[in-house]
């Protein structure tokens, strides 16, 4: 629980600033400093353990089914890391005190360090590499807030928004190599993907794994080619560049690399790819800190070259290398921390950053500059300093590095030539800035000394970079052990550091660096002007350019998908359908299973040609709208007898009266619309759908193919098995229905209301023009209503009513059922409408159609709430014989209540959408002058039913 | 009669999928309506080719698969409440529109407001 705590602290802290920000900026600061200082007590509690080679664990589950737990783990690297991030976010924390003005939010700065540093300490102490890439992200999206502390500036949003992009990318990289580890591994523990090391080597897959990890590792460190990030960061607020861009987030990277050390390093690909992307960064870096005029433009690439130089130690894979790196780890953040805090003073004291202003500050300001100096040379390697002593152990291993053969000489001479610059620079840094005659016009004249506590965390961390430099073995020892250990394990090296190794190559190599830094320092205004006529291109414009590239690609993209054309989306749709099915399909050879196929009976084969002939035609003459209607109902008939031959009565019963219902409907809907389809599709577009048909319609035929032929499961014999003893019905399909599959014919039943009522509003006030013809310029005939038909339908309703009551109460026992008998109530009806017209049919019958699918919905519910006052679920059915006289035993079933419920929803729903889409017809439809009873009747019942 | 039967699926989806490709509201109606058989045929198929047998206990000698044909009949009933729904949505857009493009948007409108 202590590791948790130690993260979670900063947390909770995060909050405190807000509360006390309104006693007073110290006593903001104070209450920032609380969580980190009790995470900096628990981690030092730790630490003895923690040197004697012990790991703590905490394992807690958070969301197990995809690996994420809350697993931690105290090791040498985690605690060495945890130390900096306190230690100098605290240092950062008083520091910001005194920087910020009095117009800047500090409670909004402490509590984004303290979420920063929370997710900091989570990346080195999760054992979960799951976990570790939560924090990761959390650390970019934190650090994009930090940059953009001053959201009025555009170069903050700017450099903000980079940062985000690139490390965020990065991540996204990051964590799609994890999932690759994890699919070798099986578990995202770190010691599982320690000790599954060889087999991740050896999966073939690891030069993609290696790749992706190390993209998310290099965008965090700004290692060349996306350095490009860091320098715009300088946009934030000093405090959060000392701290986000010396010792923490772009340490993120190097971590990450030690981190998983022990588990991709080792091999070729490792080797090339991380030392040549690190001398790379090594020498850009370095040759670009030289010629920057901002201050913190030259610490910016300052730390890049560095960073280079500890992805380079870790790329070398030598054990003595990766104790240098580590080591080099603690010096870069110590003086590089202190050095962006003097240039936050400078700047604070002057009101600038450029170095051609700034000059001969040692006047005016000595104790900050003798602390400056102090942390430039530890930058530059002179002995006595901490900075010295990596840099000795890197020049002694670039020497070492023999695997490129008689080529392995370019490591040290370019760790020299990195070596030159990186002493040019920090001579310049301290002459420029300290020397150099008279500062020229600043905009704050005289500076001074900055306020006390201000400079403390500088003291600290230049005090460090002495102790460091002078007593190794007492002080930076224990750490480096312990750190080393945890990334080499039982492989850690003996060494030893020392000041003086006695005069070799190394040192001469320093000699060498020293000396032609100065030089080059002094040769300084040839090569500036050199470098102004070559490297002048902004980082910021290519990359905002690219941005708004890849802006367009993606929009043209859109325009391409969404071009708000209905008949583009779904040959997109349908095209994308066809095209996963074909692959689906792709690997199979046999379409045709294991059953026999039975012959072709001839009239079969005769209705399936005039199927086939009603759809061709359907198509052929879709300009013709009524001719095509005409057709397609010859395919619904067709199909309804289909049913009727593969023994499914219910089915043709269903589908003959929905046709009917459906084809009256689309004629009704036909006399709103033109009656002929322009011809608008250019040869073009219907050679497109045409193919688009054809394979969409040969692989579903192929499909049915392959499954009718096939032998299958079905959990039929249930339903065969307990229909009558379970259901009390012997027709099986209306048993499921209104039974077993109660609820979901409940829920059919609902969507159906549904419709209907949507139907019902969408025709509330609608109005269309009227045709005065048919299509071919005939007008409308004068008697509408021809008597014979409405008679003979006069005459027909009590027989269909009957017969549907008939169908209806049969349903349970022989085919028919609810939505049988409702749909044959539905057409009885509807030839009423058609015969005798609207107007007469609602003097008649004066229902709310609406009410009566409503309430078909409500009986059905009701029928289900029923079981629960006997103590059983939703919908649980019953049922017993009862003996009527002349009838004779007849069965009720409770379920013959739910069908009653289905009888009365459809006849509701079929109705309310059919004669309101007469009535629709009626009112507006007036050939003749408006003297009969019809109008009068449409007037006196609009806005009825 | 298999092979037969997948060609008549095939022949309307193909048919369907035609009209749902056009640009105005009515034959994509009946391209939704063809296509409403052309799935219903397929899921009730998927209990296989049983001619002569029943779905009533006692009546017949072999039962066919009833669980196909209970998912189908509440299918038809809702695919025709789709269809209705659809075929008064494209009459709203007509009234609101202009015009029976699926797009609304063609510039000559075929209604003279």
């Amino acid at each position: 629980m202590t590791l948790l705590s130690i993260i979670l602290l900063p947390m909770v802290g995060a909050l405190l600033p807000f509360f006390t920000e309104r006693f007073g900026r110290t006593l903001c600061a104070y209450s920032a400093a609380i969580g980190p200082l009790c995470a900096l007590g628990l981690l030092i509690g730790s630490a003895p353990s923690v040197f004697n080679g012990m790991v703590d664990y905490t394992y807690l589950p958070w969301l197990p089914a995809i690996g994420l737990d809350l697993s931690l783990r105290l090791d040498g690297l985690g605690l060495m890391f945890a130390l900096l991030i306190v230690g100098i976010g605290l240092l950062v924390i008083l520091y910001a005190r005194y920087y910020l003005s009095q117009r800047d939010s500090l409670s909004k700065l402490y509590a984004l360090l303290q979420l920063f540093m929370m997710a900091m300490l989570g990346i080195v102490l999760s054992n979960n590499l799951l976990l570790l890439i939560v924090f990761w992200e959390i650390t970019s999206l934190v650090s994009f807030l930090l940059i953009g502390y001053w959201s009025g500036q555009t170069d903050a949003r700017k450099g903000a928004r980079m940062a985000l992009a690139v490390t965020g990318a990065g991540g996204l990289c990051l964590l799609a190599g994890a999932l690759l580890i994890e699919r070798i591994v099986g578990s995202f523990e770190l010691g599982a993907i320690f000790a599954a090391a060889e087999q991740i080597k050896a999966d073939p897959s690891y030069p993609v794994i290696l790749v992706l990890v190390l993209l998310g590792a290099f965008t965090k460190s700004a290692q060349f080619p996306f350095q490009f990030w860091l320098p715009h960061a300088m946009s934030a607020p000093t405090p959060v560049s000392a701290y986000l861009h010396s010792a923490t987030m772009v340490k993120a990277g190097v971590f990450l690399l030690a981190r998983m050390h022990p588990a991709l390093a080792g091999t070729d690909g490792w080797f090339y790819i991380v030392t040549f992307t690190g001398m790379a960064t090594l020498l850009f870096g370095a040759y670009n800190a030289l010629f920057k005029h901002d201050l913190k433009g030259l610490l910016a690439y300052s730390t890049i070259s560095h960073l280079g130089l500890i992805t380079m130690l870790l790329g070398f894979g030598t054990q003595l290398a990766v104790v240098a790196a580590i080591f080099h780890i603690i010096n870069h953040a110590t003086f590089k921390a202190s050095l962006f805090m003097a240039a936050g003073i400078i700047d604070h004291e002057t009101g600038t950053r450029d170095m051609r202003k700034i000059n001969g500050m040692w006047k005016y300001m000595p104790h900050t500059a003798l602390l400056a100096m102090v942390a430039a040379l530890a930058m530059a390697g002179v002995p006595l300093l901490n900075g010295f002593l990596s840099k000795e152990m890197f020049f002694s291993e670039a020497l070492h590095i023999e695997s490129m053969g008689m080529f392995s000489w370019i490591f040290p001479l370019m760790a020299t030539l990195a070596g030159v610059f990186s002493v040019a620079y920090s001579v310049r840094f301290i002459h420029d800035v300290f020397f150099n005659g008279e500062p020229i016009d600043l905009p704050k004249y005289p500076p001074h000394e900055p306020p006390r506590y201000m400079i403390v965390p500088v003291e600290i961390l230049v005090a460090l970079c002495l102790l460091v430099g002078i007593l190794p073995n007492f002080t930076v020892a224990p750490f480096l052990d312990a750190a080393s250990l945890a990334v080499l394990g039982e492989n850690k090296p003996d060494y030893h550091i020392a000041i003086w190794h006695g005069f070799n190559l190394p040192l001469i190599m320093s000699i060498v660096a020293t000396v032609g830094g100065v030089i080059m320092y002094t040769q300084r205004s040839g090569l500036f002007a050199f470098y102004e006529r070559k490297f002048r291109h902004d980082e910021k414009i290519v990359f905002e350019s690219r941005v708004q590239l890849s802006v367009r690609v993606a929009q043209l993209f859109t325009d391409f998908v969404q071009n708000n054309s209905l008949q583009r989306y779904m040959a997109l749709l349908i095209g994308a359908a066809v095209v996963v099915i074909a692959y689906a399909l792709y690997p199979m050879t046999q379409f045709q299973g294991t059953l026999g196929v039975s012959d072709i009976e001839p009239v079969s084969l005769l209705a399936a040609i005039i199927l086939i002939v009603g759809a061709l035609g359907t198509v052929l003459l879709h300009h013709n709208r009524f001719a095509a209607l005409l057709l397609m109902s010859v395919v619904g008939l067709v199909v309804s007898l289909i049913f009727v031959r593969y023994s499914a009565p219910d089915l043709a019963l269903t589908q003959i009266s929905v046709e009917v219902v459906t084809i009256v409907l689309l004629i009704l809907a036909l006399y709103f619309l033109p009656q002929i389809t322009p011809n608008e599709s250019g040869a073009k577009r219907v050679t497109r759908d045409i193919a688009l048909a054809a394979a969409a319609g040969i692989g579903m035929g192929l499909i049915t193919f392959a499954m009718i032929t096939r032998p299958y499961e079905t959990l039929s014999e249930f339903y065969v098995a307990n229909s009558v003893s379970g259901g009390g019905g012997a027709n099986i399909v209306n048993v499921i229905l209104v039974d077993f599959r109660g609820f979901d014919t409940f829920g059919e039943i609902t969507v159906l209301a549904v419709a209907a009522v949507g139907i019902y509003a969408m025709l509330n006030g609608l109005h269309l023009p009227l045709p005065q013809a048919d299509g071919e310029g005939r007008r409308w005939d004068k008697e509408p209503h021809p008597p014979i038909l409405a008679v003979m339908a006069r005459i027909l309703l009590p027989l269909a009513l009957m017969v549907s009551v008939y169908i209806f109460l049969r349903g349970h026992n022989a085919p028919g059922g609810g939505f049988i008998a409702g749909l044959v109530t539905s057409v009885a009806l509807i030839l009423q409408y058609v015969a005798s017209g609207t107007g007469w049919m609602q003097e008649r019958l004066r229902w709310k159609y609406r009410r009566v699918a409503v309430s078909g919905v409500l009986i059905a519910a009701l029928t289900g709430v029923g079981s629960w006052f006997f103590g059983y679920p939703f919908l649980t059915s019953t049922f017993s014989h009862i003996h009527w006289p002349v009838v004779g035993d007849f069965e009720l079933a409770s379920a013959m209540a739910f069908d009653t419920g289905v009888y009365v929803t459809v006849v509701g729903a079929t109705m309310l959408i059919l004669a309101h889409l007469g009535k629709l017809a009626q009112t507006s439809h007036s050939p003749r002058p408006a003297t009969s009873k019809v109008y009068k009747n449409t007037e006196v019942t609009r806005g009825e039913n | 009669m298999e092979v037969l039967v997948a060609v008549v699926i095939a022949v309307l989806t193909s048919c369907g999928v035609y009209l749902l490709l056009r640009g105005r509201t009515f034959p994509i109606i009946l391209g939704l309506t063809l296509l409403t058989y052309a799935v219903n045929l397929f899921i009730f198929v998927s209990g296989r080719l049983n001619p002569g047998q029943s779905t009533i206990i006692g009546v017949g000698e072999g039962y066919t698969d009833p669980l196909p044909q209970a998912l189908v009949l509440t299918a038809i009933v809702i695919s025709f409440a789709m269809t209705a729904f659809v075929m008064v949505l494209a009459l709203r857009a007509r009234a609101e529109l202009g015009n029976d493009h699926v797009d609304g948007r063609i510039k000559v409108e075929d209604v003279k407001p």
